[in-house]
């Protein structure tokens, strides 16, 4: 790979040495760290001498620096294309760098914020006749689980369901229908789901209904396609093999799918359908506008408001009472259990794809 | 052994041996898609029905008492800016992300950026707008006041600059983070589809790295970048608690970024409405809802319809 030849037209003709050279100098190894580290010092030493020292300006400097000067000592030693390459590297790199930081920066000032309130009262009461100081989230932990784990009992049966039918069955019109607005499903906005379920419900119980289930519902609608998509995925890659191997022993259609090709693709279903929960169990606006907030603890779904931590956090936030601060640190505690719960189950699911993999040769 | 659940029919028969558990099974399997249109069906029809005392009461009863058109008018220009910034913001940066993982990260890495990338769509959106408001806000004011300062001349930056951050700029870069790991996975699916012999070809002629991925992995990955692009676009259009969150509303339509007055969106505008909300006001907001559900059905339908129809002619196969 070090020999670069003349063979394809160059665009930057201006450095050429001799048009008929096959082996061009290369920059040593150590080159672009050197470089590197030259830009660090160089920026660091200027913004000091300049007295105007911030690590935004500094980061983005140096990497400006590292950039062009990369790329006029190749284009000077290399040649133009060679030079190219390199500012592309970099520049893709950075972008890679530039799209983790926000990840970063989010868990560091949620964790940072949240553990003020990340306490043993935080997971043991709920907002009932609090003020100010003291309480915590709860009731709002128990109504986040409860329409979560409703909303899964409703899509994962249908979600899977469908995918068998996609996969295992369906061919012509129907299927190519239900593929194509399971496709639009998944770009519902979650507050237009939550606007489904009020309306629906709303038909039922009257202008002011407020109701863990109709919440689940709402979830359920954002749910659905999600586990549809990533079970149709699993149950492609189940060879045909094995299919017609339990039809050549007689197996019956719809035992050779329960017996064989689900147990075969469970690992990848079960970690799609993890994910597709840790999707939906941060969604704010569809449970804001139907579920409600309340301050009490509320096992009955059926019944009334109910708060979910999403929302807890939300109001705590953009509704404080005074003084501010108790309500700002709780939000912060309740954004910091939720992100530890989606990080979780995003964990879980790889974990689960990964060992439970299936053994297909 | 899995056999003799139901005996089998009269053996005379030539027909296919369909047991009782089969009509059943095939018969939940079908029901449970023709479930989901329903579904889909009755979301439109429900928004419809509980939109319609909206469309049809005098201008002067609802909310702003200025009509209904003249009412959400401002909110579709405010969600459309915000998520054209968005858009302009995280689709370069995407398709670099993308191209670092399949083309330039070590091998044996890749798999694990792409996770640590797919995370940033799992943060909930809750999360970004408090993290939005709290760190992202006043970590630009100092460049919203350079753009004021150089750029003053362009109506995007005119100001004068907001004193909290909450402005349509930081808005947009929010949702631009929570867009970008949706345009890197299309594009990153895409950029793997990539036929290798295009790209062995490329490298055998002597490109460098990047001659290849402009010659072969680019123009093979263009209708996938678009799709990536509008599926994201459809994202940021429905987004609600980041700009809820973030935004500072007053419902003015201007392209002034940076000022401390912005059209809300109509996601933010239901959410922060809705909870206070009676009557025909509720009808109102969710006739707008009716408004946003169609944008982002087309939106999206044309991303899978570009999708789809390049699937046929991608000549990867």
């Amino acid at each position: 790979m070090s020999v670069d030849t003349n063979l394809i037209p160059d665009d930057a003709v201006g450095s050429e040495p001799s048009p008929r050279a096959l082996v061009r100098a290369e920059l040593p190894r150590w080159a672009q760290p050197a470089v590197f580290g030259g830009s660090l010092v160089v920026v660091g030493a200027l913004l000091a001498l300049a007295g105007a020292f911030s690590i935004g300006l500094f980061v983005f400097l140096a990497a400006v620096l590292f950039a062009v000067a990369t790329y006029l000592l190749s284009r000077f030693v290399e040649g133009g294309r060679k030079a190219t390459d390199r500012l592309v590297t970099i520049v893709v790199t950075t972008a890679f760098l530039i799209a983790l930081a926000p990840l970063v920066s989010v868990v560091i000032t949620v964790v940072g914020n949240g553990l003020a309130r990340f306490d043993a009262e935080f997971f043991s009461s709920s907002m009932r006749g609090v003020v100010g100081e003291g309480g915590g989230g709860y009731h709002a932990i128990m109504g986040t689980l409860i329409i979560t784990a409703l909303a899964a009992l409703m899509s994962i049966p249908v979600g899977l369901l469908t995918a068998i039918y996609l996969v295992e069955y369906g061919k012509g019109r129907l299927a190519r229908a239900i593929t194509f607005f399971v496709d639009v499903m998944t770009g519902i906005p979650s507050i237009v789901a939550g606007l489904f379920a009020f309306a629906l419900f709303a038909l039922f119980f009257g202008p002011g209904v407020r109701m863990g289930f109709a919440g689940a519902v709402a979830l359920s609608v954002l749910m659905i396609p999600v586990v549809v998509r990533a079970t149709e995925e699993m149950l492609k890659i189940v060879p045909n093999e094995l299919r017609e191997a339990a039809y050549a022993l007689g197996t019956p259609k719809w035992r050779t799918i329960t017996k064989v090709v689900i147990p075969t693709s469970i690992a990848g279903i079960a970690s799609g359908i993890t994910l597709a929960i840790a999707r939906v169990i941060g969604e704010t606006a569809p449970l804001l506008i139907i579920a409600g907030l309340t301050t009490a603890l509320n096992f009955n779904p059926f019944d009334g408001r109910m708060a979910t931590l999403p929302v807890f956090a939300y109001t705590s936030y953009a509704a404080p009472g005074v003084p501010r601060e108790p309500y700002l640190d709780r939000a912060w505690a309740a954004a910091l259990v939720l992100i530890i719960i989606v990080l979780v189950l995003n964990l879980v699911a790889r974990l689960i794809a990964r060992v439970f993999a299936p053994k297909t040769r | 052994m899995t056999t003799s659940t139901a005996p089998a029919a009269a053996p005379a028969r030539a027909k296919p041996v369909t047991q009782l558990g089969d009509r059943i099974f095939a018969g939940a399997a079908q029901g449970a898609g023709i479930f989901i249109l329903a579904v889909l069906a009755g979301v439109a029809v429900f928004l419809i029905v509980q939109a319609l005392p909206a469309i049809v009461s005098p201008a002067a009863a609802l909310p702003g008492g200025v009509g209904l058109v003249a009412y959400i008018f401002p909110l579709v220009f405010g969600t459309l800016l915000a998520a054209v910034i968005a858009l302009i913001i995280a689709t370069p940066l995407a398709v670099a992300v993308a191209l670092f993982i399949t083309h330039f990260a070590p091998r044996r890495l890749a798999q694990g950026l792409g996770y640590l990338i797919d995370l940033l769509a799992a943060v909930p959106s809750i999360v970004y707008g408090l993290w939005g408001v709290a760190v992202l806000a006043p970590a630009t004011l100092g460049l919203s006041a350079w753009l004021n300062t150089y750029l003053g001349w362009l109506p995007f930056f005119a100001g004068p600059v907001s004193a909290t951050g909450r402005t349509m700029f930081v808005v947009g870069i929010t949702l631009a983070v929570m867009i970008l790991p949706i345009i890197t996975a299309v594009s990153r699916e895409v950029f793997l589809q990539t036929p290798k012999l295009h790209e062995e070809a490329a490298l055998a002629l002597g490109a460098t790295r990047w001659e290849m991925i402009r010659m072969a992995v680019l123009p093979f990955g263009r209708s996938g970048i678009i799709s990536g692009a509008m599926l994201g676009l459809g994202r940021a259009l429905g987004e609600t608690m980041a700009v809820a969150i973030i935004l500072s509303v007053s419902g003015a339509v201007t392209f002034n970024l940076i000022s401390s007055s912005n059209p809300s969106t109509i996601a933010a505008n239901i959410a922060l409405q809705f909870p206070d909300s009676t009557g025909v006001a509720v009808n109102t907001l969710i006739a707008s809802g009716l408004v946003l559900f169609v944008i982002t059905l087309l939106v999206n339908a044309l991303a899978r319809y570009i999708i789809n129809r390049r699937r046929e002619f991608s000549g990867a196969n």
